[in-house]
């Protein structure tokens, strides 16, 4: 069975239908960019896909193997972050409240975890900065890595290139590659085409009425990648 | 020396009377409980937030003398918190704007309880009550035993929640969207967070009067937020500076006869900048 199977969906908010006929597939170990237009619907259906918002139609079947809630996610920068006076350590660290269940402070476990996954991110000799001091690459460096906290499985990111520097988007990208090839499943939302027909294994194609998936060897001879100038191989 | 000695005996004088105990105890209780959620409300972009509450309470507290339930809390603590839930709402409905929301509401109960105040009162010194009220000159030296006790219960309970949270409402403070996909039901937390703001608020009447409780809830929370670099020692600190600023702000209120709602915001906005200018030579 597909890690996440979702039939026919209908997206909107407020009843107000965004987009619709959805229906797509990610298998574990896939690396899925969603792309499209502004205002396609591709933060909706991240939100969707997030449980943040409610589905307006169709079906969405998650896989036995990922228990609830645990998706690791990477949203985008709130304004209320930027002067937000947080350390490293208790930002990471919260990433671990779903394994808490009832108990109301962090076990050793939990911190254990956070330790293992800040020096995965190569972010532990920081973990006592403040989280607003940080450059926009550190910053995001701790929110995968409080992502990584909430899911060792499965991915979902919001743009997460937005207002970093090209030198840094390239890290970025390498990072998230090498967690793909440690087996993680990654699901993007993305403006940067180019990445992601440079890195992902599926392009998931949101538009109003025809969204499609295709595999990224696939999405490269179709005529939308074409129309954005790129050249079919 | 001598002008000293005599401040000190002064001050021993009045710490045997009875009322000036009840002040000095609720006052640090409501200043320490109104820190702690200064910290989550400043950070949330909610500071307003009590300034509009704190006039929902003024204009059901006139409603409430007008009525004469005897002991007023009994009307403005669910109507303080039932407006705290409604202005969280509209602050997420996209079409009506937060900030809009609360000026209207709290516009709105001031005239209206000023209005009721006016055309009702039995009292011959009308302006008094507004100011009394507004303000808070004299209440807090007139508190009954039975008012200590709701506010040592409430702000227990609120300090206990605090505590026992805290790892969640950081959570949700920090990254709403993220707690939520994580699984934690964020909107039960800010409507926690609601209820007990209300609470504090219709407590903290008492105390500074309802003009001035926004200085209670903001002040200590932006002191420290020029200082500290992490959100536990943010919480901490706000909850010492606020607890001392009180504790000042009433002795010397006492000592020099001066009213002790602005005493302690002086106290308060004294402390803001000694911080920020501290902050601004460390960075």
């Amino acid at each position: 069975m597909a890690y996440i199977q979702c039939e026919d969906l209908v997206l909107g908010y407020e009843g107000t239908s965004v987009a619709e006929h959805i229906s797509f597939s990610v298998e574990m170990g896939d690396y899925l960019c969603i792309v499209g237009e502004n205002g396609a619907g591709k933060s909706t259906l991240m939100k969707t896909l997030l449980g943040l918002t409610p589905l307006m139609g169709g079906h969405i079947a998650y896989s036995d193997t990922l228990e609830a809630h645990a998706i690791g996610y990477l949203p985008q920068q709130t304004f209320v972050q930027k002067d937000f006076p947080a350390s490293v350590w208790e930002i990471v660290l919260s990433g671990t409240l779903s394994q808490c269940g009832w108990r109301p402070f962090f076990q050793k476990t939990q911190k254990q975890l956070a330790e293992k996954n800040m020096r995965r991110m190569d972010i532990w000799d920081l973990r006592k900065e403040c989280y607003r001091n940080l450059s926009g690459g550190q910053q995001q460096r701790v929110l995968l890595a409080r992502a990584l906290c909430a899911s060792s499985k499965l991915l979902v990111l919001d743009e997460p290139v937005t207002g970093l520097d090209p030198k840094v988007t390239v890290e970025f990208y390498q990072l998230i590659q090498a967690l793909n090839q440690e087996g993680l499943t990654i699901i993007m939302v993305s403006h940067d085409i180019h990445a992601a027909i440079k890195y992902a294994s599926h392009i998931l194609h949101v538009e109003k009425e025809k969204s499609f998936i295709r595999t990224t060897q696939a999405y490269r001879k179709s005529d939308f990648w074409k129309e954005l100038g790129g050249e079919n191989k | 020396m001598k002008e000293s000695m005599g401040i000190v005996k002064t001050l021993q004088f009045y710490l045997t009377y009875p009322f000036v105990q009840y002040a000095l105890i609720v006052g640090t209780l409501i200043a320490l409980c109104a820190a702690l959620l200064g910290v989550i409300l400043v950070l949330k972009r909610f500071s307003y937030i009590g300034d509009g509450l704190s006039h929902v309470a003024f204009g059901a507290l006139a409603v409430a003398t007008l009525l004469d339930f005897g002991n007023n809390s009994i009307v403005v603590m669910p109507v303080t918190i039932l407006a705290a839930i409604l202005i969280l709402r509209t602050g997420q409905n996209p079409r009506i704007h937060g900030d809009a929301a609360i000026a209207m509401l709290s516009v709105g109960s001031l005239a209206v309880g000023y209005l009721v105040m006016n055309l009702f009162s039995t009292s011959a010194n009308i302006s008094g009550d507004v100011c009394s009220t507004l303000f808070g000159s004299t209440s807090i030296l007139t508190l009954t035993k039975a008012e200590v006790w709701l506010c040592v219960v409430m702000s227990i309970i609120v300090v206990i929640v605090f505590v026992f949270l805290y790892n969640r409402i950081f959570a949700v403070t920090f990254d709403e969207n993220f707690a939520r996909a994580t699984g934690l039901k964020a909107s039960l937390y800010n409507n926690l967070i609601a209820i007990i703001t209300a609470i504090i608020i219709v407590l903290a009447m008492n105390l500074v009067g309802s003009l001035l409780i926004s200085a209670l809830v903001i002040f200590p929370a932006l002191s420290a937020m020029c200082i500290i670099q992490n959100f536990k020692g943010v919480v901490i600190y706000a909850a010492v500076l606020s607890v001392c600023c009180a504790l000042t702000g009433i002795v010397l209120s006492i000592l020099f006869s001066t009213p002790i709602g602005a005493t302690i915001v002086v106290a308060d906005i004294a402390v803001f900048f000694v911080n920020y200018l501290i902050g601004k030579i460390v960075r």
